[in-house]
């Protein structure tokens, strides 16, 4: 960065510090009701961006998070904010040969994540289809409940975000509240996103979703174990999405994401598209692979292969 | 800028003053947004799960009305084309009604798009510097800023001229023939932007079509007309303001020609899809004819087609055209035509079946309608407001008295209903 450059950042910041001073003093009066202004209602309103932040700044409002988390949930909630790992991109294979439906990736999902049960949130979607239309989405079903799976002539698709090299939901945004990180993830600032569901109308996978209420999460099944850009309790009125787990897999040791760590019968793989001895690599190069709405130029990095 | 403080509280003085009517009309507003506000704060306290929309379908009926009323506002060139650049005297005197209109319905729209938040306390992160913009890649982003533009630029034209005119002086054209220039490819703007913002998701087959954007214009430009003509009968029929024949029936004349530009791209549009008969028919099926079981637009669509049709052939015959019952009727038709058309058979139809192939037939709450409600009523709230100031100023009913710091108002009443309505041939002659 040129030194001009650096002084214009600089008073582009004091200019918004200004400005945000203003605001607190005019309108967020108004805006608040009184009872509820307690210094953290304040902090919380007047955050900037995520990206925005220093580490400094990063490691209070995380503080403030985690002490807010623990009180509400009554258990020692951490939320970390590990950045991308040098020199990796994820991929995520899905074996439709092997998948059965039978869906415990989804509710795996649902408890690593914390998605609201009440209403349910689900990232991944389970679709039925039929073996003799091939892959149809119109003619999909994702309501379907027989007494056991697979069923005779139908195959099943899971979906949930394709993590796109070429993500339609960031583009539209208005407030950049979400964005690609350079691992691949796609993720959302929760704190940021003013819920004008723009990206979920963008998005062709159906992979956002939205909080329509404030979410129902019992205290019991909450999982304590959080990253800011990913699996900490959302507020209402904002979008969330699949995040490939980062709280598990940006970790040194290097978790698998929980929707393959529950998949009985192994149709899901996952690994860094960077690495040739990866597994993901394996299949991309040696089995029958496709991913969805090619004619989209998405890029997803969401893998189907079929390894009979 | 004393002068401007007098004028500004000249007009706090005007609009205090007023008929029974005038009263009533204020009040029965007032208690329509109340129940919207009412409405609304239970939307804010529930969550946007008190609205019809789900994932499937994320966008409904806030949209919609935000959609055809982009598309009101923009329709305010047609009056400020003929008007000033080509300086026709007859809708020369009603220019500034159509400023008024748009700046009404930009209020409006600004209001849809803010129900709709679901976090509408964040607001100010759409504001550039203090927040963050994400512009230019975000067609939202566009919508922002153009939408406050025209906003800004037809209030200022309307304001200039009628503090000109209160201060019993002719607008200085150097000033505003500019402004007034740039505002016709501002309104033209607003409504390519609104259908850019549809139009270019992939993901949305019914939406990415090419033609969207002029066909968004060909309706506006029915619509916004056809509520103008019905309005300017209103407002000469109960106000002291005149507005000559002429001016209705050469509007009258434009909607024809909008509404044969809009009729033909529908035409064009569903020749592409059903003769090309691919996956992306779904939507439009879905739309007319109802798809798998679920049909719950098709006959709104189809009453919209319906009203469109005919309004058209109304528009097209001068006969039926200068005849103020089939007029009105053709008014009426297009402006329901439209708004259905616009509204619910555009936004709906983008969401189903969803991108995965799911079905969620949305049709909107009890929540939806009393907040959408209470919008139109703020809408005409400002309207009627801004033409209690504008006709009396456009009349010479209200302008500085001769001590020149305070107001004379001659129109005290504003609303009355009005027995010497003159033929029109009086008005022509000297
Ligand atoms: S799948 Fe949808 S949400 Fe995920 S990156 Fe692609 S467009 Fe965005
Ligand atoms: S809903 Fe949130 S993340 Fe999505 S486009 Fe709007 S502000 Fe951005």
């Amino acid at each position: 960065m040129s030194d001009m450059e650096k002084r214009d950042e600089h008073v582009f910041r004091l200019t918004r510090r200004k400005a945000l001073k203003g605001l607190a003093l005019g309108i967020g009066t108004m805006v608040l009701p009184a009872k509820d202004a307690s210094a953290s209602v304040w902090e919380s309103f007047f955050q900037k961006n995520f990206r925005e932040l220093g580490k400094s700044e990063r490691r209070v409002i995380l503080e403030r998070l985690e002490k807010e988390y623990s009180a509400r949930y009554k258990k020692p909630v951490r939320v970390k904010d590990t950045g991308p790992i040098e020199g990796v991109l994820y991929g995520y294979g899905l074996d439709l040969s092997r998948c059965i439906g039978c869906r415990r990736c989804v509710y795996g999902c649902v408890t690593e994540n914390n998605q609201s049960r009440d209403p349910q949130i689900h990232w991944i979607k389970v679709l039925r289809l039929a073996k003799e239309r091939g892959v149809d989405l119109e003619h999909s079903e994702q309501y379907y409940n027989p007494a056991t799976v697979p069923e005779e002539g139908h195959f099943y698709m899971p979906v949930q975000c394709h993590q796109c090299e070429n993500p339609p939901c960031t583009k539209v945004c208005p407030v950049q509240a979400t964005w690609k990180e350079i691992d691949g993830i796609v993720v959302v600032d929760y704190n940021w996103c003013i819920g004008c569901r723009y990206c979920m109308a963008a998005c062709p996978y159906g992979a956002r979703h939205f909080n329509w209420k404030k979410p129902g999460l019992p205290a019991g099944e909450m999982n304590p174990e959080t990253h800011y850009l990913g699996n900490r309790p959302r507020p209402v009125g904002v979008v969330e999405k699949c995040t490939f787990c980062m709280q598990r897999t940006r970790e040194p040791d290097g978790m698998y994401p929980a929707c393959l760590e529950v998949c009985p019968v192994g149709a899901r793989k996952f690994g860094n598209l960077l690495d040739p001895t990866s597994e993901i690599r394996n299949v991309i190069e040696n089995k029958r692979v496709f991913i969805l709405k090619e004619d989209l130029n998405t890029q997803p990095k969401f893998y189907y292969f079929y390894s009979v | 800028m004393q002068k401007v403080w007098a004028f500004v509280r000249g007009c706090f003085l005007l609009l205090r003053k007023g008929s029974r009517l005038y009263y009533t009309w204020l009040s029965a507003l007032l208690v329509l947004i109340a129940i919207g506000v009412f409405a609304y704060v239970n939307q804010l306290y529930s969550g946007l799960i008190v609205t019809a929309m789900r994932d499937q379908v994320s966008w409904g009926f806030y949209i919609s009305n935000f959609t055809f009323t982009v598309g009101v506002a923009a329709a305010a060139v047609l009056l400020v084309i003929p008007a000033y650049v080509y300086q026709w005297k007859p809708i020369k005197e009603i220019a500034i009604l159509g400023e008024l209109v748009a700046v009404s319905a930009i209020v409006m729209c600004l209001l849809f798009v803010t129900v709709d938040l679901g976090r509408p306390d964040r607001f100010w992160h759409l504001i550039p510097k203090i927040g963050i913009l994400n512009f230019p890649k975000s067609l939202l982003a566009w919508d922002v800023v153009v939408l406050n533009t025209y906003l800004v630029l037809n209030f200022a034209i309307a304001s200039y001229m009628l503090y000109s005119y209160y201060y019993q002086r002719e607008p200085n054209m150097k000033y505003v023939f500019p402004i007034l220039l740039f505002s016709i490819p501002a309104a033209i703007s607003i409504h390519t932007v609104t259908a850019f913002l549809f139009n270019g998701l992939a993901a949305r087959p019914f939406w990415n079509a090419s033609i969207l954007a002029p066909r968004f214009l060909a309706s506006a430009f029915c619509s916004g007309p056809a509520g103008m003509i019905l309005m300017f009968q209103v407002v000469r029929k109960w106000t002291n303001f005149d507005i000559k024949d002429k001016a209705i029936f050469k509007i009258a004349e434009l909607i024809a020609y909008a509404m044969f530009i809009n009729l033909f791209l529908l035409g064009a549009e569903l020749f592409k899809e059903y003769y090309s008969d691919t996956v992306h028919l779904a939507p439009v099926k879905y739309l007319y004819q109802g798809l798998d079981g679920h049909s719950a637009l098709v006959s709104y669509i189809w009453t919209a087609t319906i009203f469109n049709l005919t309004a058209f052939f109304l528009f097209l015959i001068p006969q039926t055209r200068e005849n103020y019952v089939t007029l009105n009727i053709g008014c009426v038709l297009i402006f329901i035509g439209v708004y259905i058309e616009k509204g619910m058979g555009l936004v709906i139809p983008g969401f189903v079946p969803d991108v995965l192939g799911d079905f969620y037939e949305y049709a909107p709450t009890g929540t939806e309608m009393l907040v959408t409600l209470g919008i139109w009523a703020t809408g005409l709230l400002v309207f009627t407001l801004l033409l209690r100031i504008a006709v009396p100023i456009m009349n010479g009913d209200f302008h500085v008295s001769d001590d020149g710091v305070n107001p004379h108002i001659g129109d005290q009443l504003f609303l009355v209903r009005r027995r010497d309505v003159v033929p029109e041939e009086d008005l022509d002659s000297p």
